[in-house]
Order: C-alpha cells, then structure tokens, then sequence
C-alpha cells in the first residue's frame, strides 16, 4: 500500500523544519501513480476511450445511405475528415462521461481517504492539510488532462481509420493543413480540460463534506446533470450564464477563422471563479473539521 | 501553517473550542469572499461601463444626421449582437423559422442565405462583419459549434454553413449601385448630390410632421464614444415607442440600432457592435474557395444582395427603414397591396390572394354560396385560438398581436397589417369599406 510509503518517507524528511518543493512534488508523484494505478481509474479511462469508437462506428454506419443530419456537433464534418471526430467525440463527452469520470475521481479523494480509514495516516505525515488538499486537486486536474486527450486521441485514431485525415475546413469554411488542424485539436482539448477545472473543484469540497467516497461521487455528479437540465430551462435565461457548463461548447469557437475569444474567455473565467470558490470551501472545510476516519 | 493540524485542533478542542469557531468562521468567510468578490465583478463592470458615459460636447440633431451621412468610413470589422423579441407565438418544433423562411425545408439543411438570414429574425445572434469598400463584405453567425458565412467579392458570393457542409453560389452584382439605391430610398426623393448638412436639414424635414428627431445622451458602445439619436413617432397609434441610434461620434458610424415598443419591456430590437475596428480588414477575410466535400448549391436567382444588405447593415438603419421594410417584406407576400396612410403609422392592406386567403380559404370554398365566406368549422376554431376576433362596421375578424406588428384579418379575406394598435387597424379597415 502506497499509503505505508508515504508515511515512511515522511518520517525521513521530517529533520528540516518545512517540507521542502521537492518534497511536495514526490507526494504529488505519489497521489497521481495511487490515482492511475487504481483499477476503477483504468477503466473509467477504458470506457471514454470506447466512445468515440462507438461514435465514429455509428457515423460511418449511418452515412452509408446520404449524409449524417442532426446529433451531436461537427457531426456533418466528420465523414470528410477523421479529425472532426475528435471534436464530436469531446463535444459528446463533455456533458456527462467526463465530469461523471472526473467526479468519481474527485470525489474520491478524501471522502475515499476517510472511507479506507487512512485519512489520518496521511495526515500524520508532516504534508499540513493545505498542502495534502493542494496535491489531491492537482492530481485531479492531472486526471481532467488525462481523461480528455485519451478521448482525444482514440478519436483521432478512430478518426484517421474509418474516415481518413486531411486537409481541415473550419467552421467559417477557410482550409487549413492537417499541420495547423491537429494544432488547434490539440488546442480544443486543453480547453476542454480546463473547462473541467470547476467540477474538479466541485468534487473536491463534496469529497471534504462526507466520509463516504459513493455519495461524494454521487452528489457530483448529480450537481453537474442537475446545473445542465437548468441550462435548458429558458426561463432561467437570466442564471444561465452563470453555471459552469453553461459555456462548455465554447471550445467550438477554437474552429473558426479568426478564432472567436469572447465565449472561451468568458468560460475560462467561470470555471476560474468556480475553482476558487469551492476550492477554498473545500480547504476551510478540510483544514477546519475533525478526521476521525 | 502547522504541520499537524490534526492534532492541534484536538488541543484546542479540549480549550473549549472557541478558537476553533473563530478560526472556522475565518476560514468559511474566504469562499464567501471569494463568491462575492466574483459576482460583485460581474454585476459592478457593466454598471460602470454605462456610468461611464463619456462627456461630449453637444451636438444637433441636424449637425449629428449630417455627421452620418457624411461618415465615409469604408473598412471596418467587427462582432455584432442581434437580439430580436417581436413576440411572435411559438410555434411547435423549430417551425417558427422554417416557415418564415418560405419553407424551401429541405430539412433545415439548406445554406441559402435567405433562410439562414430569416433566423436572425428572432432570438439573440452573434454575427462577425468585415468590410472593406463598397464591393467586399463577410457576415458570420456565430452558432453553438457551427457557423454561417456569407463572403462577397465583388461579383462573387458565397455561403457557407458548417452544420450541414453546404457551400451556396451566386452572382452578386458588378457594382454597388444597389446599396447606394436603397440608402437613397429611404431618404426623401430628389437628393442626388447634396452636401451632408442639407442632407440632414431634410430629413428633418420630411421628419417634422410625424418623428421627432433629438440628441438623447451620449453612450460607450464597444469601447467608442457615441451619441445617441433618439428618434420618436409623433402619430398616436404606432406601436414603436422608440427608436435609439448610437452614432460614433469620431466617424459617423451607427453603432448601435434599439427600437422599443410603445407598450415597453426589452427593445424589441437590438443590435449592435460589441467590438469595432475600423482599420482594414485582411484581404483573405474575402477570400473563399468552397471546401473539399462540401455540397455546392447553386443559386444564382436568390435576392441574396437584398439580405446582404440586410444583415450587414442592420445598425444602420434609418429612421425611415423600419416601417418601410415592414412593408416591403409584406409586399412579397403578393396579393393587391394598398397602403394606407404615411410614416409610422402606415397600414399595408393585401387584397384578395393574400395569404389570409390562403387559410380562410377551407372556409370559403365550403361556403361558396356564402358571400361573406366566413371560416366554418375547424378554421374558425383555429383562428379563434390564434387571434382575437373583433368587429366593426368592416364586418368582422380576427386580430393577431405581437409586440410590434399588428394584422386584422378581415373574414372575407383581407388583411391590414401595420406597426400601429389595434384600434387604428379596425378603423383602417372601417374606412376602407
């Protein structure tokens, strides 16, 4: 058990009296290696990596007799270019599969500590809870970059075998060399990882408020199909552009000639305020109650 | 920070946890804070930025027209924010744009820019314009993750929609002399080569009787200073309450075009730049070659330099051009069109194969013995739900209502349809017979 690790080798540092940056980075090494290593991780990974060859597979099937009309984004895009799968495969996932992945992960983090019961070994080493918060959500923000380019890339390679790669039309119909297109794809999952960065933080202050990993889970994902039922209400026009997933298909707008910023911008900017605020609600939570798991 | 809190908290607990509460209260006041700070951003920046209305030095109405027309700007690019609240009935299922758009359906997929522009007629639209002189122009509207483009090089246009990989040919015109027409005809007759102030001088004039034309404020609209023309009908029984234009006051250039309804709320129409740069546009923004696999329509007899005109000039619009296009969508419609009365509260009649014709016309053929050929039976259920039925000394009809435009559709078939109240349709219609 890695846990055992951690305390041991904390046990070694404790002769200087704070933890030096190096420290910090072999306790963040650590938490990413327990994340990955996990066999729920793997699989959570495994299943978005299937959904784009479930996309592309239905594409090729349906567009057999006339073209593809209607679901997800791009989707008119992808049978001339392999790449456009990327793009609908993200898009595809960015409601549901991948902040449920996210908030199995988040959610996990302490409550799935506290759970185990091994909380409060971990914080016997000389880590200070802030700094174990701080490593714990920037594992998770390693796992929102994990998560989107394995969807990424299956996407591209599912793309690239049924449909072929070429020459990119954007959206405004300006061509562009595969060169700048797989650029700009790569560009497409940043931001959709970054998109990602409030539901991180989400599940990280529910993970502080339970001691069990499942409702923590739960709970997220639960916020997060609840706050995109509402971003569909048109009443609630006026709150709207204040939920989180309300700008996620912004990511679109990296497809067009010139790019258009404004609703990137405006979404990187939420998920910025998102991030803060249940980041420090998470931390005023965790540095504040009492482990008694 | 200590290094084992944990055990600390203990401590204190045994303390009589006082502290802890403190501490507590402290450390849940940070994303409190950190909330408030966000949402004290985002309510305060716009307040600020429209207290923030810069200081000018005033300016006429007429010096303020003339300094429009006068404007000579020929680049610029830009984004643009439609919002269009009509309040139109919702119709079922999309059909609301579909069947404005004449309904060529072919599934929605269709990248004429007629239907594709019929859609800015309702709902909030982003849009990207460039222009550089009189003979190339680009208009965008920006989707959710697809786009529509319309690219005019001179004699060539193209349109582009991404949703269905659908590329659309035609011809435009050689030159710009249509554009100019149409500027002209919304001025008064007979101004060939006036300067801009006597240009202005007669606007107002033809104004005088029905607008008021006056110098309301002054504005920042996308980062530029701008005076605020506020244009008002004077005849009772317009439904237009007013009509704000936003003027840059550096160049001339309309940068934002409100018109609010009488019976007040959001302005039923909006646009307007929510960025502006007037140097020139790069030349490639023009260029279009149809991309590989896109399906090419061609449609050459399309009024597409009529929406062109349209979309890229929508803040431009001048006092005259809203009712006046009213009637000239209206006027597509066919049928004997009469028009009663002038300026702002002008009713358009259509006569005989309009298209109330064409849904009281079950009705009709059933009761062909009938003069009056009143809608029976489920017709008549239908009209009763759409509209209100209403009587005069015309005879009888229904009365669709939205905010802005007004229809009476008379039983036997006729329709006036005018930016004006109710009551001046019955009384239109009254005097008609």
């Amino acid at each position: 058990m890695s846990r055992a690790e951690t305390v041991v080798g904390a046990a070694e540092v404790r002769v200087s009296r704070g933890p030096s940056p190096l420290w910090t980075l072999g306790l963040l090494r650590n938490e990413i290696g327990m994340t990955f290593r996990r066999r729920r991780t793997l699989v959570l990974l495994a299943v978005l990596a299937l959904v784009p060859v479930l996309v592309g597979i239905a594409i090729r099937v349906q567009t057999e007799d006339g073209g593809a009309r209607g679901g997800p984004a791009f989707i008119s895009l992808v049978t001339n270019n392999g790449l456009f799968l990327v793009f609908t495969s993200l898009a595809a996932t960015l409601p549901v599969f991948l902040p449920m992945a996210l908030g199995v992960v988040a959610g996990d983090a302490i409550a799935g500590e506290a759970g185990a019961g091994t909380l409060r070994y971990l914080l016997v080493a000389p880590a200070g809870r802030t700094r174990l918060l701080l490593v714990k959500y920037a594992s998770t923000l390693v796992f929102c970059l994990v998560a989107t380019l394995v969807v990424a890339t299956s996407a591209l390679a599912v793309g690239a075998l049924l449909f072929g790669l070429g020459e990119v039309t954007l959206l405004s119909g300006t061509t562009v060399p595969l060169a700048e297109g797989l650029l700009r794809a790569l560009a497409v999952a940043g931001v959709v990882a970054l998109s990602l960065i409030g539901v991180a933080a989400l599940g990280l202050f529910v993970s502080t408020l339970t001691g069990s990993g499942i409702a923590a889970m739960a709970m997220t994902v639960g916020v997060v199909i609840t706050l995109q039922i509402l971003n569909t209400i048109p009443q609630l026009h006026a709150v709207q552009p204040y939920l989180f997933p309300h700008y996620w298909l912004s990511f679109a707008d990296l497809l067009r000639d010139p790019v258009y910023w404004d609703d990137i911008r405006r979404n990187l900017g939420l998920q910025a305020v998102y991030a803060l605020v249940f980041g420090s609600a998470a931390w005023a939570r965790f540095t504040t109650r009492d482990i008694t798991a | 920070m200590p290094r084992n809190e944990a055990s600390r908290v203990t401590g204190e607990w045994d303390d009589g946890g006082k502290r802890t509460g403190r501490r507590k209260v402290i450390r849940y006041g940070v994303p409190v804070a950190v909330a408030g700070v966000a949402a004290a951003t985002i309510g305060l920046v716009p307040a600020f930025a429209g207290a923030g209305d810069p200081d000018l030095p005033e300016i006429s109405a007429q010096d303020l027209i003339a300094k429009v027309a006068a404007s000579d700007v020929q680049q610029l690019s830009g984004t643009v924010r439609t919002s269009t609240d009509l309040g139109l009935p919702e119709l079922p299922g999309g059909m609301g744009a579909g069947a404005l758009g004449s309904g060529q359906g072919k599934g929605g997929a269709s990248a004429d820019p007629k239907d594709k522009l019929m859609e800015l007629a309702s709902g909030t639209h982003t849009l990207r314009v460039a222009a550089d002189g009189p003979d190339r122009q680009r208009v965008s509207v920006i989707d959710k993750a697809a786009e529509y483009s319309l690219v005019r090089d001179g004699a060539k246009v193209w349109g582009y929609d991404s949703g269905s990989n659908t590329a659309f040919r035609a011809t435009g015109p050689e030159s710009d002399a249509p554009k100019k027409g149409d500027q002209r005809r919304a001025m008064p007759k007979g101004l060939g080569d006036v300067t801009p102030q006597e240009l202005a001088e007669h606007v107002l004039d033809a104004a005088g009787d029905t607008t008021s034309v006056t110098v309301d404020g002054t504005a920042k609209i996308a980062g530029r200073d701008a005076y605020q023309l506020l244009v008002k009908p004077k005849q009772a029984g317009s439904t237009v309450g007013s009509v704000r234009i936003a003027v840059d006051a550096d160049n001339g250039v309309p940068l934002r075009f409100t018109l609010t309804p009488k019976s007040g709320g959001a302005p039923a129409v909006e646009a307007g730049f929510t960025s502006v740069d007037f140097a020139k546009p790069a030349a490639s923004t023009f260029a279009f070659d149809p991309p590989k696999g896109a399906k090419i329509v061609d449609g050459d007899r399309v009024r597409t330099q009529r929406h062109d005109d349209a979309a890229g000039d929508l803040p431009k619009g001048l006092p005259g051009g809203l009712p006046q296009g009213l009637h000239e969508a209206r006027a597509g419609d066919g049928g004997g069109l009469d028009v009663i009365g002038h300026g702002w509260t002008a009713i358009a009649k259509i006569e005989g194969e309009g298209e109330g014709e064409g849904k009281a016309g079950e009705g009709k053929e059933a009761a062909a013995g009938q003069k009056a050929g009143v809608p029976t039976g489920d017709a008549a259920k239908f009209l009763d739900s759409m509209g209100e039925k209403v009587t005069g000394s015309f005879g009888s009809g229904h009365v669709f209502s939205t905010r802005l435009v007004n229809a009476l559709m008379t039983d036997d078939g006729t329709v006036y349809v005018g930016a004006v109240d109710r009551q001046s349709l019955i009384k239109a219609a009254n005097a008609a017979k």
